[in-house]
């Protein structure tokens, strides 16, 4: 077999095959630390305040938000779409990186699909709640109802139930079946108990045969292919409930392009930011290297420059249209009263990914977790500054407003971190967070040594 | 059920395991089955495992989600209930085709995911019995169904390719 000479371990640490069992099952064995303890109770806690928020919103109505008339859309929005984007990573990194046959992203694609799961949970919770009265969620469903009336195909709104519910449901399935082979290894090193019946019964009684292992790789790759057009249509309908409505600032045909990229952009950074403490916290450093924080930065730069772009060209053709409404909205945007926001938005998200083009900077942990923050702050902000200033200055100066939200926005906020972190806790401690079966499979090819030894 | 016997032996390594087994068959002894902590590149070729026809189960289901999303948006909006919507014709095929693309990937997935357990025997309560549990850490076994009491001969070929462990098992 061919190994570069160049190219630097998948691995490190020239792991056996039994090694990387235990090093990946370690994590879930003894009694959990005190960081993961604490962790939880943060995230309950975050949880709990956040249902309490959502309580008050369902109880006094939605009049509890900092909403208006002019503007209808805040922050519940803006934080479905930031947390839709968060979980674009996921999808990427295992789907789309593996049609491009990236084998680097065997060490992080369980835990970036779990975020997505999660992170699209946080999600979809928001345009319920923005219903106000939550029995109303019913009519977004086509189902033959007393009323006789079916919903309106036509609207992107409804585009998006279909979307994010597919893409859930598909990312859980696809997530799902790459931990079956993973439970099985886990189900194996358990001493008889109820704890091996329970991973027993969830690791569908796999026995590794290769029968069975062709058949596995041959959906994985079908759904893999499906999951690619899948991830991208996801966010493109996302950006069409903004950009098919006339609104300055919204009404533009680069949306979905811009989208996607920011999305996927955003969610690397989520993944970076969690993957550098937990590779910390549960000594994952040889699985997650240098190598691996490299690839992503290189990542982020792309889409980071995509996004950047976007912002740029959007500025330019408001000029060009010669449109008074559509340069007003972009004149304000950067000027406006909401300057603040854009300028935060323009420097996290054009400036700082741009520091990934030193090596030094993109193979540093440290320096690519402060940035990977920041990324993640640029982009809530990209939203905010898309929804926000479009509305709060439309084509009537006298239904101008401003706009701040109230601390049931923002406790709903925190609860959906609440709620992300919680899934995320559970899920390192009781599911292998890295695909152990798929490592093992770029083992070789990635060491030299180890084939030596190997033979 | 009928009662089988196996006789199993295991390799530590990929490369060792793709060996023994071309070793058994050049003298005609059949693989009853193959057990691996990982897919195993070539492997189906060796083993003349039959192609998979999941690609196929995905594109029919996925064929029916896309018939059956456009089919069903088109009655809605030209029989069931026809509304004007801002002037747009009925039958708007653009739009309809955002829904239509979630539901065949939607039917696929589900399609290929089922078939996948299906034909696997895999699934919630599957209880397949497990020869050795090291299978799913770092071994690759080896199973032989022994026919006529030939254990004893099966096991000494077993030796022969150089597997480990080799043992008897009852069913």
């Amino acid at each position: 077999m061919y190994v570069s000479p160049v190219r630097e371990p998948l691995i490190s640490g020239e792991k056996s095959y039994s090694k990387v069992t235990e090093d990946i099952y370690a994590p879930m064995t003894g009694k959990p630390g005190k960081l993961w303890f604490g962790g939880l109770t943060l995230a309950l806690i975050a949880l709990g305040f956040g249902l309490f928020s959502i309580f008050i919103t369902v109880w006094d109505g939605i009049g509890t938000w900092g909403l208006d008339r002019t503007i209808g859309w805040g922050w519940g929005i803006t934080n479905f779409v930031w947390w839709v984007g968060i979980g674009h990573a996921g999808t990427f990194i295992s789907a789309i990186l593996l049609l491009f046959r990236q084998k680097w992203r065997t060490s992080i694609n369980r835990s970036a699909e779990a975020m997505t799961i999660f992170a699209v949970m946080c999600a979809g919770l928001f345009p319920l709640i923005h219903m106000g009265r939550l029995p109303l969620g019913f009519f977004i469903f086509p189902y033959p109802n007393t009323r006789d009336v079916w919903v309106n195909f036509n609207s992107p709104l409804l585009w998006d139930v279909f979307a994010i519910s597919t893409y859930l449901t598909v990312s859980v399935l696809f997530w799902y079946m790459g931990l079956i082979p993973d439970i099985g290894t886990i189900r194996d090193r358990l001493v008889p108990g109820i704890k091996k019946k329970v991973y027993s019964f969830l690791s569908f009684g796999w026995t590794g045969s290769a029968r069975h292992w062709a058949r596995h790789e041959s959906m994985s790759l079908i759904l893999a292919g499906l999951a690619a057009p899948l991830v991208l249509s996801v966010h493109t309908i996302v950006s069409f409930d903004f950009a098919t409505s006339v609104i300055p600032g919204w009404h533009t045909t680069i949306f979905p392009p811009y989208f996607v990229s920011g999305a996927v952009f955003s969610g690397f950074a989520m993944v970076l930011t969690l993957m550098i403490i937990t590779r910390k916290a549960i000594n994952l450093e040889d699985y997650i290297t240098k190598a691996h924080l490299e690839s992503m930065n290189k990542i982020i730069i792309a889409t980071g420059s995509i996004v950047g772009i976007a912002y740029i060209t959007e500025l330019f053709i408001a000029w060009y249209s010669g449109v008074v409404y559509e340069q007003y909205a972009f004149v304000n945007r950067a000027f406006g009263p909401y300057w603040w926001a854009y300028w935060i938005m323009m420097t996290c998200n054009v400036i700082t990914p741009q520091l990934f083009w030193f090596k030094k900077i993109r193979r540093s942990f440290a320096a690519t977790f402060v940035i990977s923050i920041f990324v993640n702050i640029g982009m809530w902000f990209e939203r905010f500054v898309i929804i926000v200033t479009s509305l709060h200055r439309d084509f009537l100066p006298s239904s101008w407003s401003m706009y701040s939200p109230t601390w049931v926005e923002v406790g709903i906020y925190i609860g959906t971190f609440g709620l992300f972190f919680t899934l995320f806790f559970l899920f390192i401690r009781f599911f292998p967070v890295i695909a152990i079966a798929e490592v093992k499979s770029v083992l070789k090819t990635s060491t030299e040594k180890f084939i030596k030894k190997g033979k | 059920m009928q009662q089988t016997t196996f006789v199993s032996g295991y390799y530590l390594d990929d490369k060792d395991l793709v060996e023994g087994i071309k070793a058994l068959q050049d003298k005609n002894i059949e693989i009853a089955d193959v057990r691996t902590p990982f897919p195993v590149h070539g492997l189906d070729k060796v083993l003349k495992l039959r192609r998979s026809r999941l690609p196929r189960a995905g594109f029919i289901a996925g064929a029916m989600g896309t018939a059956i999303g456009f089919g069903f948006q088109a009655w809605v909006f030209t029989e069931a209930w026809p509304l004007n919507f801002g002037g747009k014709p009925y039958l708007s095929v653009p739009s309809f085709i955002p829904v239509t693309f979630e539901l065949t990937v939607l039917f696929a997935a589900f399609a290929l995911v089922f078939g996948f357990l299906l034909s696997s025997k895999l699934g919630p309560g599957a209880d397949n019995v497990i020869f050795d549990e090291e299978v799913t850490n770092d071994r690759f076994q080896i199973l032989l169904e022994v026919s006529n009491g030939n254990s004893e001969q099966l096991q000494s070929e077993l030796q022969a390719v150089g597997a480990e462990g080799v043992q008897h098992h009852d069913v």
